[in-house]
């Protein structure tokens, strides 16, 4: 059988690898909440060198991630021409001042303040993305519900991410056997058939495939509550990964980073924004 | 001696039945004891399994007097966690109840539950994956496992708590024949060596006595009607009165004209007396008619030279060259993942094969789509709910023919015609939420005979079937292959096999490896192993008898059998 799971997660041994999910989540959200706060393109650069740093040292390979990697390219590109569009005074209301470069009409003028906006802002993604990547593909699937846990989810949504990842690719399993199964009795779901059609065709497909995974939901419920889930607050992890001395200081360096880009706002910049034109 | 469990006056009804499941249940359990509790399905067994575990009256309610003590408690008295810790069930679909993404969670799954120190877990989760050989897979996921080995898991699972009683509800569903030895062997080595209660709930009786138990409980209709040891069980007609299957080799000696007593130690095969029905043996084995010959038809369906994989690392098929000829009814047979079922996607076009050709009434089909290939070739899934899409019988078998716009006369006809051969005309307006699961099955085949096809493919038509569901649909498919269709069975069903495919093609990894009758295939000790099958006890029981003609033997017990019941008709 094919095998579909969510995500292919490979094993490696490097530092970035061998912290703990519970680490990285914190580390990935300080870094991210430093990034969302500050509109700082000096602190933003900076954190985005670390998160470029830290996905070279886990060893992604590009093709683990190229697909995503264009998506996300695509998706700067379009948000980048949408917001100048919508928004070309944006950048000049912010910083209080106009420097015009060209104008292309009366209203679409562009300005420097407004070109620093939207440069800031894609170095947000830029900065914040490869850090979500290194979250996800270094670690431990097995890993990710106790991290949540640990950062104050509680165990049963915790778990809930677990399961998930456990019987998703079954699912698609189930998908794809009942389509071929409907496809058998002339079920025609392909670009020759109308939308309409195509849409009213894909409910045969889930019909059977939601009752039959409420038949699974039935045996996994049981054979939960059968070994004992939900009898105490709170529950510990197979798969957790000890905190090691690499852990804190990772977490040390990122809560300094954090409180970095804070105190860069409130004691330099008077404010989220990085103000050069005054 | 305090029994561990202990049903006294107990009867049980479900909120939404009409009628009790279970009916004055009295019955001891004692500490140490393995008992096998058999009866058809819903004859009340895993309504008893539940009581046992705690489900009822936790998650499924009903009415309950009487008492069931588990420990010394009754179910008031004791919640489902403290049930569980004297309780481990292993329930029957082991996938969905691998809940952990890797095997050394799955198993520590329960101690998690009790906030166990991360240290101490994994140290017991080392030892208990020991005891079921899983020690070295605690970091595979559950797509890498056999079937075997995630029940294994589900043991160990339980294991981890100390329990008193490992209750098995129904292990050997989902298990080839192998397999199933292996994990009866197994049950019986946990039994042994850590002196646990054992309860197995099975209707596969032969199978499960493959080893010692010390009492066989047969339940019917939510009675308890049998309570006795297994030589005085299969002496008996109790299981064949009520429907259920016995063991062939009891039923061989039966039909042989010996009658059967305890002392004979007829329990297992390896116990029997084998002297006491030599004699009657060897005379029923003489004075059988000899077996009828068929015509073979011509070929229908022909493979050749057929590989076919899905990433470039492994190749799922290789060089499958296979002739299938009009009116036969075949089984493919053969380990999980050896690649049967991937041989009937790539018949039905769901996938295309990379070399070969497959032949229909001698036309190479590789150009038609599945949409033509299903006017010929129909197939039937496993599971009937992942077929059904429509609430309504009529409208679920007519729904390959509304698809390519056959005029609503003419569907009218057709779809009255199928569920008339199916037995379900009666019941044509019926929703399909009324239905059992065996009818719910010949609804999906209706809907498939609808469009006439010449050949179907079913996979596993008797999966999770007591006897007497196995024998209705069986019989039905045929009646339905004397009407001309050509029936091809992916199964691992040796009984199936047996009774009903006269011929039956072995693949193993990927390879053809038997092409032969079922008998002499069953009779093959070679060929049985490398396909997971075992050897069939009639074999067994002809070689221990020195009957001049043991293969000759199994082919006459079944063409008996079959005789008996068209007469029963």
């Amino acid at each position: 059988m094919m095998k579909s799971k969510l995500f292919d997660y490979i094993e490696r041994d490097n530092f970035v690898f061998n912290l703990s999910g519970v680490t990285k989540l914190i580390c990935f959200l300080l870094l991210s909440f430093g990034v969302m706060f500050s509109f700082d393109a000096r602190v933003i650069i900076a954190i985005m060198i670390i998160s470029f740093i830290v996905l070279h040292v886990s060893e992604i390979k590009f093709r683990q991630v190229r697909i995503m990697m264009y998506y996300i390219a695509g998706f700067l590109v379009i948000n980048f021409f949408l917001t100048f569009l919508f928004s070309p005074h944006y950048g000049e209301s912010i910083y209080g001042t106009s420097h015009v470069l060209f104008r292309i009409t009366d209203h679409y003028t562009v300005t420097l303040e407004q070109l620093l906006y939207q440069f800031t802002k894609m170095l947000k993604y830029a900065a914040v993305i490869p850090l979500g990547m290194m979250f996800i593909f270094t670690t431990n699937p097995s890993e990710f519900a106790a991290s949540l846990n640990r950062i104050g989810v509680g165990y049963k949504a915790a778990f809930a991410v677990s399961l998930t990842l456990r019987y998703f690719p079954d699912m698609i399993r189930d998908y794809n056997d009942i389509s071929l199964a409907q496809q058998a009795r002339g079920l025609d779901l392909s670009r020759k058939e109308k939308l309409r059609t195509r849409l009213k065709n894909m409910m045969n497909i889930f019909v059977p495939l939601i009752f039959s995974s409420l038949d699974r939901v039935e045996v996994v419920s049981n054979a939960m509550d059968l070994r004992g889930f939900g009898k105490k607050k709170k529950r510990t992890w197979y798969a957790a990964k000890p905190l090691s001395r690499n852990d804190y200081l990772s977490l040390a360096f990122c809560i300094l980073v954090f409180l970095g880009s804070i105190a860069m706002s409130v004691f330099v910049n008077h404010g989220r924004f990085w103000n050069p034109f005054i | 001696m305090e029994p561990i469990i202990s049903f006294h006056d107990f009867t049980f009804q479900y909120f939404s039945q009409k009628e009790p499941t279970l009916y004055d249940i009295d019955l001891d359990i004692f500490p140490g004891e393995k008992v096998l509790i058999v009866g058809p399905s819903g004859c009340g067994k895993s309504t008893m399994a539940h009581c046992i575990n705690g489900l009822i009256p936790y998650s499924y309610k009903g009415t309950i007097t009487g008492t069931i003590k588990v420990a010394g408690k009754t179910s008031e008295e004791s919640s489902l966690f403290e049930r569980s810790k004297h309780v481990g069930t292993i329930l029957q679909d082991s996938d969905g109840q691998f809940v952990g993404l890797t095997v050394g969670e799955d198993i520590a799954f329960s101690l998690e539950n009790d906030r166990m120190d991360q240290v101490q877990m994994k140290e017991i989760v080392q030892q208990v994956s020991d005891m079921v050989s899983m020690g070295t897979h605690l970091s595979s996921s559950p797509f890498d496992l056999s079937g075997g080995q995630k029940q294994r898991t589900a043991l160990a699972g339980v294991m981890v708590d100390d329990v008193d009683v490992l209750l098995f509800d129904e292990p050997l569903a989902n298990l080839d024949p192998l397999t199933g030895k292996t994990a009866i062997d197994l049950i019986d080595r946990i039994h042994k060596d850590y002196n646990k209660t054992i309860v197995i709930i099975e209707h596969r009786i032969e199978d499960v006595l493959y080893r010692y138990v010390d009492r066989i409980i047969v339940i019917d209709d939510g009675h308890i009607v049998s309570d006795s040891s297994p030589d005085e069980l299969i002496a008996s007609d109790t299981l064949r009165a009520l429907g259920n299957r016995e063991p062939l080799y009891a039923t061989a000696v039966k039909y042989a004209g010996v009658k059967l007593t305890p002392e004979m130690h007829p329990g297992y095969l390896d116990t029997l007396d084998i002297d006491a029905v030599k004699e009657p043996l060897i005379r029923w084995h003489k004075a059988q008619p000899p077996h009828p010959v068929k015509e073979p038809g011509e070929v229908i369906l022909s493979v050749k030279d057929l590989d076919f994989q899905y990433t470039k690392k492994r190749k799922i098929l290789k060089n499958i060259n296979f002739d299938i000829r009009r009116g036969e009814m075949v089984s493919i047979v053969g380990t999980n993942g050896a690649g049967k079922s991937t041989l009937a996607k790539v018949i039905c076009g769901f996938v295309t094969e990379d070399k070969g050709q497959i032949l229909f009434d001698g036309q190479d089909i590789h150009d038609w789509t599945i949409k033509e290939r299903s006017l010929k070739i129909g197939y039937v899934m496993q599971n009937p709910n992942q077929m059904i899409s429509k609430s309504m019988i009529y409208d679920e078998v007519a729904l390959g023919l509304r698809i390519r716009k056959v005029p609503e006369e003419e569907i009218q006809s057709k779809v009255a015609k199928a569920l008339g051969i199916c037995g379900l005309y009666p019941m044509r307006n019926w929703p399909i939420s009324a239905l059992s699961f065996g009818q719910k099955k010949r609804v999906t085949i209706a809907s498939m005979l609808v469009m006439d096809p010449e050949i179907l493919i079913l996979d596993e038509p008797t999966a999770g079937q007591d006897y007497h569901h196995y024998t209705d649909i069986m019989e039905f498919l045929r009646e339905l292959n004397e009407l001309g269709v050509t029936i091809i069975m992916i199964t691992h069903d040796m009984h199936l096999m047996l009774e009903y495919t006269p011929h039956a093609i072995v693949i193993s990894d990927g390879q053809k490896i038997g092409d032969d009758t079922a008998v002499n295939i069953l009779t093959d000790a070679d060929m049985a192993e490398r396909a997971n099958l075992k050897l069939t006890s009639l074999y067994e029981l002809a070689t221990r008898a020195g009957l001049e003609d043991p293969q000759g033997f199994v082919q006459q017990f079944i063409d008996h059998e079959e005789k008996e019941r068209h007469d029963e008709k």
